[in-house]
């Protein structure tokens, strides 16, 4: 490009000429290449996302629409056998014999336990939000239950629990002697309570991380104008911090409620669900591979979803977890 | 919204679309006329040499996998056969794992019968062995996995059933003949008791590993011994009330009550151990367990650990006399088969046969030999001296072999399952409200509505 032209008043100089960069702008590409850097860009996304959907489609949700089929009818797990189509009778049968659905009850101590565990790691949280000494060692200890896995903390508390064990133990040094005490997992009447404890010692880490963050989240400035205000620890707590925290409050109860319907790995190990310790999802198993009723045991699973939607579609009514503006 | 809600629908409805066309629902074939007869039998004419294939063997022995199948067996197998590959499989799950595995082709080529196969299901997944007739001539217990005339699995080893104990803590205690009625058994236990009070780490006179729970079901093993019947099977599916006063079950699990209630088991049955249960027998802190023949060698290796010899373990016959005998059930452990699928049935054979026949399984796991011909194991001479008279529960008759099972399912009330010795033993040590009589009747009620439900005969 040449000069440009300027208009020359009196008293202002010419400007030197002007640079132009020639870039390769995308008209100057080829068609082709044009297309394929286009298209390359739209489908990258769904390449990647490819491997992760396929599994997802083959490991869950395939698997569900098979058991939502099978429920429908009575099948023994063998390839061989045919199917045979009886509607409704699994979900009946469910419904009205006590012997299936009177596990339930055994899932209330979980529940307690859940609501247990909640309040301790609030309680947790909200200490260990503000300056402690030793503060991350703390942390550290308390969530260090919930990396280890089910089975071996299963192992550590049947060590825990049988006559004469740690707990026996521990209780010796209080002077109890050990052939007084109750049975921990032998008294139809403890075992479910020891159980739940043991669910509470392995989760509540999780619930105490997820509060912590939660409390750490929450400006500053908010929790200093309140305690500039006069409030005091309690109407802290509830003034500010709870509101503060709302979402990730129904979040652990939701996990809470569905955890305690769904409880099966450590009864299981503990015992097989032996000694009035069968829950839901032991009778679920048992009853596919066990006894062979793969159309009940089906039946059931399907029963436990429509439960935990239910739960969560009350407590979503209950507790509106939309974020609340704290200013 | 409505776009997302088709799309998902889509999703659902071509998923149960691929799912309508996997998966065969063919129906079982029950005629033994199988179409791979011929094939699957024809080795005895073949040279061993000539007889090659990679076959897989599948075994729930995860103990002795490597040290006894690979290390000892293969190495003695080749050199007959030098063209046959052999790999070994051991499973842990072995029930749960070989049941998924047979819903595919892929199951092995010789492995274990599964105990949740039906009779009627045999020809669906095994080759056919041959004749019950033919194969009753050289082993036993040809019958118990077998349909219409035809075998598809040959026992392992034999078990006996009894009670294994501690010799020493018995003669200690100052007995010195073994119990012949089950209350002679619970003084007996009652008498180790009160002698063992003051000893160190002492449990109990009977243990009943209520917590893995499978031991409970050995009791069920000794059905048919208190009356000698060797028809006793067969009379479960004709009655309606299996467990009424005065017949086996009522004996059988009456004792098992008696032992718990009296307080001569372990204190909490929720956290009994097996593993550390076999050192308890062998060092003498536990007197007596009920189990099959196949556990004296397991206390044997476990006394020699501890210390002793294995001439510390004994084994006794059930409680029960007819005409002032003792019985003793033999019963097959698992049946060896062979995959139906298999593309190598003579190489699978070759392995089945030689293992049959001279690996000497059987007298190593100190069991019964399959062959009628076979030496029995040392760990049963106490049998021997006792006098004791081994009965064979005798199959079901052709046409009758579906009908326990079947009742077993719709009562739901398997009778080797844990569930209900384990309410046994805790309505006996007042965990459950239920007193033994209102099980008993509660089991009777459930299975006279099978045999109802499922039109079992009378005769």
């Amino acid at each position: 490009m040449g000069k440009l032209p300027r208009r020359t008043d009196a008293g202002m100089e010419p400007v030197g000429q002007a640079v132009i960069i020639d870039l390769p702008s995308p008209s100057s590409l080829k068609v082709e290449e044009r297309g394929r850097s286009k298209r390359y860009r739209s489908v990258t996304p769904y390449l990647f996302l490819l491997i992760p959907v396929t599994l997802l489609a083959v490991l869950t949700y395939v698997p569900m629409v098979e058991t939502f089929f099978l429920s429908f009818t009575r099948w023994d797990g063998f390839g061989q056998t045919p199917l045979t189509f009886i509607g409704l009778q699994n979900y009946i049968d469910f419904v009205t014999r006590p012997e299936y659905y009177g596990v339930l009850f055994v899932s209330v101590y979980y529940l307690v336990g859940a609501f247990v565990q909640l309040a301790i790691a609030l309680y947790l949280a909200t200490l260990l939000s503000s300056s402690t000494r030793f503060r991350n060692l703390f942390k550290g200890i308390i969530f260090f239950p919930y990396l280890l896995n089910g089975v071996a903390i299963t192992f550590i508390f049947m060590f825990f629990f049988r006559p004469e064990g740690v707990l026996d133990s521990f209780l010796g040094i209080f002077g109890a002697n050990p052939a007084n005490n109750p049975l921990w997992l032998g008294d139809r009447s403890l075992i479910n309570i020891s159980l739940a404890f043991v669910s509470v010692w392995r989760y509540m880490g999780l619930n105490f991380v997820l509060f912590l963050g939660a409390i750490q989240s929450i400006p500053p400035e908010t929790v200093e104008a309140a305690q500039m205000d006069g409030a005091n620890k309690w109407q802290e707590m509830r003034y500010v911090i709870m509101p503060g925290i709302r979402p990730i409050l129904g979040l652990s109860l939701i996990l809470a409620i569905a955890g305690s319907l769904s409880v099966f790995e450590i009864p299981y190990i503990m015992g097989d669900g032996a000694n009035g310790s069968m829950t839901f999802v032991i009778q679920t198993v048992d009853t596919a591979f066990k006894y062979k009723l793969y159309g009940l045991a089906t039946a059931m699973a399907a029963m436990l979803l429509v439960m935990i939607l239910l739960v969560t579609w009350v407590q979503r009514r209950i507790i509106r977890d939309d974020p609340v503006e704290l200013i | 919204m409505l776009k997302r809600l088709s799309a998902m629908l889509a999703v659902m409805l071509l998923s149960s679309a691929a799912l309508a066309c996997g998966g065969s629902t063919t129906s079982p074939s029950t005629s033994a006329t199988g179409t791979t007869g011929a094939s699957a039998t024809a080795t005895a004419s073949a040279a061993p040499s000539a007889i090659s294939g990679d076959i897989t063997v599948l075994t729930n022995r995860t103990d002795i996998v490597h040290t006894v199948f690979e290390a000892k067996y293969l190495p003695l197998f080749n050199a007959l056969y030098p063209n046959i590959k052999v790999t070994f499989q051991g499973l842990t799950d072995y029930e749960g794992d070989v049941k998924i595995r047979m819903n595919t082709t892929d199951y092995g080529d010789v492995l274990l019968i599964p105990n949740a196969i039906k009779p009627d299901q045999l020809a669906s997944y095994f080759t056919p062995l041959g004749t019950v007739a033919d194969l009753g001539k050289t082993y036993r217990l040809v019958t118990e996995q077998s349909f219409g005339g035809t075998t598809y699995g040959l026992p392992i080893t034999v078990n006996a059933n009894g009670i294994v104990y501690n010799k020493k803590v018995w003669t200690a205690a100052g007995i010195t003949t073994l119990p012949k009625t089950p209350d002679e058994f619970l003084t007996d236990l009652q008498t180790i008791k009160t002698a063992n009070a003051s000893t160190a780490k002492w449990v109990s006179p009977y243990y009943t590993n209520y917590h893995a729970g499978w031991p409970t079901t050995q009791w069920q093993s000794n059905r048919g011994e208190i009356t000698g019947n060797a028809d006793f099977d067969n009379s479960l599916y004709k009655t309606d009330a299996p467990w009424a006063a005065g017949t086996d079950e009522y004996v059988i699990y009456k004792l098992l009550y008696d032992i718990v209630n009296k307080g001569l088991s372990e204190r909490d049955p929720t956290t009994t151990d097996w593993e550390s249960s076999k050192g308890l027998l062998a060092n003498g802190k536990i007197a007596a367990m009920a189990l099959g023949s196949w556990a004296i060698s397991q206390m044997q290796d476990a006394a020699v650990t501890a210390g002793g010899v294995a001439a510390d373990i004994g084994y006794m016959p059930f409680p029960s006399q007819v005409n002032g005998k003792f019985y003793s059930n033999i019963g097959g452990d698992y049946k060896i088969a062979i995959n139906k699928n298999s593309p190598n049935q003579a190489a699978a054979r070759a392995w089945l046969d030689w293992f049959e026949n001279s690996s000497n399984y059987a007298y190593d796991q100190g069991g019964v030999s399959p062959l009628l011909t076979g030496k029995n194991p040392t760990q049963l001479a106490d049998f021997t001296a006792a006098d004791v008279q081994y009965i064979q529960q005798t199959p079901a008759t052709a046409g009758n072999q579906t009908w326990l099972g079947a009742i077993q399912d719709s009562a739901k009330i398997q009778l080797f399952d844990t569930a209900w010795p384990q309410k046994i033993i805790d309505s006996a040590r007042g965990a459950d409200k239920m007193t033994l009589d209102a099980i008993f009747a509660d089991l009777n009620t459930r299975w006279a509505a099978a045999r109802a439900a499922v039109k079992a005969p009378n005769a």
